[in-house]
């Protein structure tokens, strides 16, 4: 499924200063039915996650933990049953789980005097039972359940959803009898940069030469394409010589015009996966 | 400048401050770089005071230094004429200005110490090098000698010793000049008769002259000359006294003369006496024999004389290396070196009245006192540059590991310098070129359609015979000792040019000369070394053990003449010498022009070759076999370039070099102005500008410099060739090594490009002051980089014997650290290893008299007569095929050795526990068991290329190929592919099995992980599932969208059906059952979140949808979700599923807010768990026990406390009674906790 540039900004517009809660995923699904909920879910989630890397810094200052800190307090002397910590995410516009995540932090460092080390905050969100406070635990649980764009269990999605799309664009090749090579293999082979597939006999899509594959499982808006684009597929292409990059998620072709370095992999959508299975096959059969 | 050193040493300006003062200099942003913070300020304006002086600190330091050591090393007298200036510069010193360097020089060198004084040190006797401007002027006087052309005038004697115009060696001149080249009348060395060689040297770096090797005719003597300070020198130092301030170098002569004979001698003892035990008795013998005062004197660290001091000045001059701030590192190195070796003290230091005993300026007193501080002071030295000696050969590598004095001075730089030695492969061959090959007729160039007439086409054949005929009779008689090149052949080499009168049979004939030239020349030896390393050539492959070892043998007889000290003029050895005589001879300035215009454009050709470029990354066991090839590729091209350039710049700048004077004054600007007119040959600064940006520096400068160091001494002062100067004196002061810039150059690349840079700085046509003037341009060497990411700089395509090949004079290093040990042989019991022979004949430097020579040249012979691409296609064949089964091997034999690895380390692992032991001990353990397998790969790779390379070649090569050649081919093909395979397997094949054991070991280890348990039992889908099971990433959103509604906050609306639970957990079931697509930590959070949602369940905090009295899941409805839920667990889940939390404080706390309080589900789901045995009793009630320890509501902590007594009450029964139990009283836990 393609998605047009213009579906795309808007609904990315809906998704400005919305909390990333069950609540607004609904709404969204409501307002844009033709849309699978994984590609909104997408979206919602890396243009929120654009939002939260530009906000980020204002909320770790210590005078705003502080004051979190302090209102969390009093909310839950209030009352320790109603949902202090994820209205104070919602109302000064964080991430819950990031929320949950700072006060816990600010919370042990009152109760244990040494700083507590990430490893273990992130066993604590992971599993709340482990918080000593038990007040803390069912916030810090809340949150984490009411987030749907951080968060460990979002985490576990997203990498499930990799894996998963792995193992479906696996299954595409055998399918198609494309002889490839593989992460592994090619670790094996002393690569340390590797694509997900490379494969042994390069193929045309639409024109496009295709040397690798590479599966992000994620929605492909303009700013990853840059940022992959940066970071992985220019090294690929050094590497593999003139490797096409072909990251076919659901970009669109009005999205990949207006960037000259995403036209090559928006080009060649749908040998990519993307977010919906269903349509990485049609994609890639057609 | 002295005031610099002294104030350093007496500790007031730092040595950083030193050194930065220096390199500022250098590159002139003196006034604003001597305010910057990092200096301090007292040392700012101790040093400011002192400016003018900066750009001679260097040459002072180095003159310092070589006069310090001039007692040390008697044939090194000290500077002899130093600048002006310089003497000058000595404020601190109260007698400095009175104190001329001729006085302190001669009572150095008083007479009574003649027998010690060796006559040849090329290196320290070039000491005083820097002059002033003045005195450069001068300089120009040895330039006569220097002059070609005049002796190659046929009858003007090429066996002439020349510069009879220099008045300062008389004596020489008027001994017996003809005897110098005559090898019977000379007398061994032992016995030289004193003459006039014990003298001075001109400059600290110009050792020898250099046109006078150029202009003998006969080739021979140009790179012969015995290394240097090895041969004492009986001589009286009379000529000591001669005048040093006439300018004019006395020494090089002599020392060239010397060199002669020795040469000459050695060679005629090698030919006269067949038995080869060594070369050692001619280096050593004469030691006792002559000098049997002479006796080494031992070096004890204990007794060095002010250390500090010493150490200061070697820091200095450390950092003055380092930073390449000296002209050439491999002087330096040689210096350092004939410091750590030398022998003895000369102990008359007290005759000079001059020297008060009261002055204790640091700089009055010596500086080396005894042989401990030379010692101590090389070893300083050393230590600051172990980077560059760790690069060098391992035959150095290993005398310097093995050197006495360094263990003793410095037990860690020895330790370093051993496992250097153990760890290199740098083993380098210079061995002497086999027999010469006649280029095959060229049928695409050679026919007639390219003459413009059937006689001009015949002319052309008849001259290539006749050429080939004088070549034929050149290689015959060159080495007897009565020929001589123009009286044997320069008739006939006219005669023949004259026939040449159309201007394309000039053309022609060129081509087929620098065909013949670059055949000859070029491949194996031609230039005095092995082009090909550790890839020879397919001659040298077939048969390399024998042949290899002959080879060997032949090198060490032969090396030690085969340069001229550490900076030997350029030369033209072997080979080489026929082309040069040839063009000398033949005296054509039509053949002069055709064979720059060819010469040129060949080089243009060759330098704009697109070398493959390597990628760094991807470095392998196999790509190592590859790169190989592509290391040879470079050094091929590189090696032609520098022949062909060399030769471009003997014939371009053959006009203008004569035996007269170079010019000065008025004149000299006349010459100037005429000659900054003439185009250069070839636009060499375009293409040094070019190289430079697009990083090939490695492949343009070493040519570049082969042609400059032919040039003229007019050149250097052109406004174009200065421009080529500055842009390589540049080049030379960014090259420093110690910067690891991997991305901009490799370290050898860089060794490469400093020896050749600092040879030609070397060069007597290059102006002394040039290195050391050059203040024009500031900042420091940059350049755009338009160029690729990875230029070839960047590549690693210089290896030791690339560089030793354009290098020879770095092996002076080891001849001097040789003569050390066979010096000190006779008392020690010697280091020396004699070369044993296996047979008493063919011994000669001829291999052919073996089989296998035989073989290899019936090989060549072979190719010769067969189209080139016939030759092409066996070797590549053999390339690839050796490769390719290198691979295999890889696949096969390896891969089958990791996974008996694999399943050694299992059993290890099972007898040992859980813990297994250390794992490098595993490894070794596994390494010890598998590694003797690999022999096999031999007998593998063998039979491998025995059985692949026939066909490859029967492919390749036309249907048409008749039986024999082909089968010849084949044989060949299949000799080189095993020759390859097998050198890289058998030095390489238990590295790789190690490399691949210990990465199975680790991986193995690692997948072992925390919990060994947990995986063993992890199975696939079963054989019928179709993998249409609900993504695990699916799941876990839904179930996470069920939590978030149960925990809230939630609009009234909200809620989930039961049905849709229950359509969950099915989905739940299915995805677990088919593993596809699952994860192991999808897994875990799966099972973590069921937990959660049975705890939700048991806590009865579901919002369900219906009508709004409802609200609350059924019981019935929860105990079914119950049950799916423990079936899942039991049945499906493979990773563990944390049950436990079930009995949280926090989970059970979900049940203090219902009210009514139910706790019945609870006490059901306890005992399913146990029923189930997913968990234990026992567990269960420490589970409970810790839940009391937690703050609770009253009235909750009470229930609770009912709950489990009601649960340890139960009775440990079987299952069945549990279940009627269950049946008879569903309520009981509801009823109780309601009570």
């Amino acid at each position: 499924m393609i998605l047009t540039k213009a579906q795309y900004e808007e609904i990315a517009q809906c998704l400005v200063s919305v909390p990333p809660t069950r609540q607004s995923l609904r709404k969204l699904k409501q307002r844009f039915p033709s849309q699978s909920q994984a590609t909104l879910l997408s979206i919602f989630s890396q243009e929120y996650q654009k939002h939260i890397k530009r906000t980020h810094g204002k909320h770790h200052t210590s005078e705003a933990i502080e004051s979190y800190y302090q209102r969390y307090l009093n909310g839950v002397v209030k009352n320790g049953a109603a949902p202090v910590l994820l209205d104070l995410a919602n109302e000064v516009d964080y991430a819950p789980s990031l929320m949950a995540r700072l006060i816990l932090e600010r919370f042990l460092q009152e109760h244990e005097e040494t700083a507590p080390s990430k490893s273990v905050i992130n066993s604590m969100l992971r599993d709340p039972s482990q918080i000593p406070d038990g007040v803390l635990a069912n916030q810090v649980y809340q949150c984490i359940v009411n987030d749907c764009c951080y968060g460990p269990l979002v985490d576990c999605i997203k990498h499930a959803i990799g894996h998963e799309h792995e193992v479906l664009l696996r299954d595409l090749l055998l399918e198609k009898n494309l002889s490839f090579l593989d992460e592994d293999q090619l670790r094996a082979k002393g690569y340390d940069k590797t694509p997900d597939f490379i494969l042994q006999v390069p193929v045309a899509v639409e024109g496009h030469i295709i040397h690798w594959i590479e599966s992000k499982a994620s929605f492909g808006d303009e700013c990853s394409h840059h940022a992959y684009l940066h970071d992985q597929f220019w090294s690929y292409w050094n590497r593999d010589g003139i490797s096409q990059c072909c990251s076919g998620w659901c970009g669109t072709p009005g999205l990949s015009d207006s960037s000259a370095s995403a036209s090559q992999s928006a080009g060649i959508t749908g040998v990519r996966k993307h977010f919906l299975p269903g349509i990485l096959m049609k994609c890639v059969c057609k | 400048m002295a005031a610099v050193l002294e104030s350093l040493l007496r500790e007031e300006v730092s040595v950083a401050a030193v050194v930065r003062w220096i390199a500022r200099s250098t590159r002139g942003s003196e006034v604003t770089a001597l305010t910057r913070p990092q200096d301090n300020p007292g040392e700012a304006a101790a040093l400011s005071s002192l400016r003018p002086l900066r750009k001679e600190f260097v040459p002072f330091l180095l003159n310092f230094l070589r006069e310090q050591s001039s007692r040390v090393l008697p044939q090194g007298p000290p500077t002899p004429a130093k600048a002006p200036g310089a003497s000058a510069a000595l404020p601190g010193r109260p007698g400095g200005p009175s104190r001329g360097s001729r006085g302190a020089r001669s009572q150095l060198f008083p007479p009574t110490e003649a027998p010690s004084t060796a006559a040849e040190a090329p290196l320290a006797r070039r000491g005083g090098r820097r002059r002033g401007p003045g005195p450069a002027r001068e300089r120009g006087g040895r330039g006569l000698e220097e002059g070609v052309s005049g002796e190659n005038l046929p009858g003007a004697g090429g066996r002439r010793l020349r510069g009879s115009g220099s008045p300062s060696r008389p004596s020489l001149t008027l001994s017996d000049p003809p005897n110098l080249s005559n090898l019977e009348e000379f007398p061994p060395v032992g016995s030289v008769p004193p003459g006039p060689t014990g003298t001075k040297p001109s400059r600290r770096i110009n050792p020898t002259p250099v046109s006078e090797e150029r202009s003998l005719s006969k080739p021979k003597t140009c790179f012969t000359s015995p290394p240097i300070n090895c041969v004492p020198n009986s001589q009286p130092s009379a000529l000591d006294t001669s005048p040093w301030g006439l300018g004019l170098p006395p020494g090089c002569r002599s020392l060239q003369e010397e060199r002669e004979m020795l040469r000459k001698e050695r060679s005629k003892q090698l030919q006269q006496s067949p038995t080869p035990t060594c070369p050692t008795p001619e280096l050593g013998s004469p030691l006792p024999s002559r000098a049997g005062s002479l006796t080494d004197e031992p070096a004890d660290p204990a007794r060095v004389s002010s250390r500090q001091r010493l150490e200061l000045v070697a820091l200095v001059y450390s950092s003055c290396i380092a930073e390449n701030l000296v002209p050439n590192l491999f002087l330096e190195l040689f210096f350092v070196f004939q410091l750590l070796t030398a022998r003895r003290m000369v102990t008359a230091k007290n005759s000079d009245p001059e020297l008060s005993p009261g002055v204790l300026d640091s700089l009055e007193s010596p500086l080396f006192q005894s042989i401990h501080d030379c010692v101590f002071f090389a070893v300083q030295v050393l230590e600051c540059h172990f980077q560059v000696l760790s690069n060098l050969d391992k035959g150095t590598l290993k005398l310097l590991a093995e050197n006495e004095r360094l263990l003793c001075f410095s037990p860690a730089l020895q330790g370093r310098l051993r496992a250097a030695y153990e760890g290199s492969v740098a083993k380098v061959s210079l061995a002497m070129p086999p027999s010469a090959q006649a280029v095959s007729f060229q049928p695409e160039t050679d026919n007639r359609a390219n003459f413009s007439s059937d006689r001009a086409f015949h002319t052309f054949k008849k001259q290539r015979d006749v050429f080939y005929e004088v070549l034929r009779e050149w290689e015959d008689h060159h080495e007897e000792p009565g020929w001589d090149f123009e009286k044997g052949l320069g008739s006939r080499i006219r005669a023949m040019m004259g026939q040449l009168s159309a201007a394309c049979s000039h053309s022609h004939f060129v081509r087929l000369f620098q065909k013949q030239l670059l055949q000859m020349c070029q491949s194996p030896g031609g230039a005095g070394g092995t082009v090909l390393g550790e890839a020879p050539d397919v001659l040298s492959m077939l048969g390399a053990d024998k042949l290899g070892r002959l080879w060997r043998l032949q090198e060490r007889l032969m090396a030690p003449q085969s340069s001229g000290g550490p900076c030997p003029p350029p030369t033209f050895p072997g080979c080489q010498g026929f082309f040069r005589d040839f063009i000398l001879s033949a005296s054509s300035f039509q053949f002069n022009q055709h064979l720059m215009d060819s010469l040129s454009l060949k080089i243009r050709e060759l330098n704009g070759l697109a070398l493959p470029q390597h990628e760094p990354s991807d470095e392998d066991g196999e790509s190592d076999v590859d790169w190989q090839g592509e290391r040879r590729q470079f050094a091929v091209v590189l090696l032609s370039l520098r022949l062909l350039a060399k030769f471009l710049g003997f014939v371009a700048f053959l006009p203008y070099r004569g035996p007269e004077p170079p010019p000065t004054g008025e004149l000299q600007d006349s010459i100037l102005a005429l000659r900054s007119q003439v185009p250069p040959v070839l636009d060499v600064r375009t293409l040094l500008q070019r190289g430079l940006q697009a990083r090939r520096a490695v492949l343009t400068v070493p040519w570049l410099v082969e042609f400059l160091s032919f040039a003229d001494h007019v050149v250097p002062l052109l406004d174009y060739y200065r421009d080529i100067f500055i842009l390589l004196l540049r080049l030379h002061r960014s090259l420093v090594l110690s910067q690891e810039s991997e991305a901009k150059m490799c370290f050898l690349n860089k060794l490469l490009l400093l020896a050749v840079l600092g040879w030609l700085f070397q060069i007597p046509t290059v102006p002394e002051d040039l290195f050391f003037l050059e203040e024009g341009p500031s900042d420091a060497f940059e350049v755009d980089t338009v160029a690729p990411e990875h230029g070839l700089d960047a590549a690693p395509v210089v290896d030791q014997q690339l560089l030793y090949t354009c290098c020879p004079y770095i092996g002076e290093l080891r001849k001097l650290l040789a003569l050390w040990v066979s010096g000190s042989t006779g008392r020690s019991g010697g280091f020396m290893r004699k070369i044993t022979p296996t047979t008493t004949t063919g011994l000669g430097a001829q291999p052919s008299g073996t089989s296998q020579g035989l073989q290899a040249r019936l090989a060549h012979a072979f190719f010769h007569n067969q189209p080139p691409s016939l030759r092409r296609t066996v070797e590549f064949v053999a390339e690839r095929i050796g490769s390719n089964c290198v691979k295999h091997i890889k696949a096969t034999l390896v891969a089958d050795l990791v996974r008996q690895a694999e399943s050694l380390l299992q059993e290890q692992l099972v007898t040992q526990g859980e813990e297994g032991g250390d794992p490098a001990q595993l490894l070794e353990i596994l390494c010890s068991q598998l590694c003797p397998h690999g022999a096999q790969a031999l007998a593998l790779g063998r039979e491998f290329c025995q059985r692949k390379s026939p066909g490859a070649v029967r492919a390749l090569l036309p249907e048409e190929t008749p039986a024999a050649v082909l089968s010849s081919a084949e044989n060949i093909a299949v000799g080189l592919a095993t020759e390859k395979a097998c050198a890289w397997l058998s030095a390489n094949i238990t590295a790789l099995i190690r490399r691949e054991v210990k990465a199975a070991v680790s991986r193995t280890l690692r997948a072992q992980g925390p919990e060994p348990a947990a995986r063993g039992e992890r199975r696939g889908c079963s054989r019928a599932c179709e993998h249409h099971a609900p993504l695990p990433s699916h799941l876990i959103s839904e179930i996470k969208d069920v939590l978030s509604l149960a925990v809230g906050p939630r609009d009234p609306d909200e809620g989930v059906s039961p049905e849709h639970l229950e359509q969950l957990l099915g989905q739940l079931g299915q995805t677990l059952r088919c593993r596809q697509f699952l994860c192991p930590p999808a897994e875990q959070h799966l099972a973590k979140c069921s937990v959660d949602l049975a705890s939700l369940l048991v806590a009865d905090q579901i919002p369900i949808l219906g009508p709004p009295a409802q609200y609350r899941l059924e019981r019935g409805q929860a105990r079914r979700l119950l049950h799916m839920l423990l079936s899942l667990w039991k049945e499906d889940f493979q990773g563990p599923v944390p049950l436990q939390l079930l009995l949280s404080p926090r989970n059970v706390g979900l049940l203090a807010d219902t009210r009514p309080r139910e706790w019945d589900l609870l006490l059901f789901l306890l005992r399913e768990l146990v029923e189930k045995g997913l968990m234990g009793r026992m567990e269960i009630e420490a589970c409970l026990g810790s839940l009391h320890q937690a703050q609770w509501p009253g009235d909750f902590a009470e229930e609770l406390a009912t709950l489990s007594n009601l649960f340890l009450a139960e009775p440990h029964l079987p299952e069945p009674q549990l279940r009627t139990c269950e049946l008879v009283q569903p309520n009981r836990g509801t009823v109780l906790a309601q009570s």
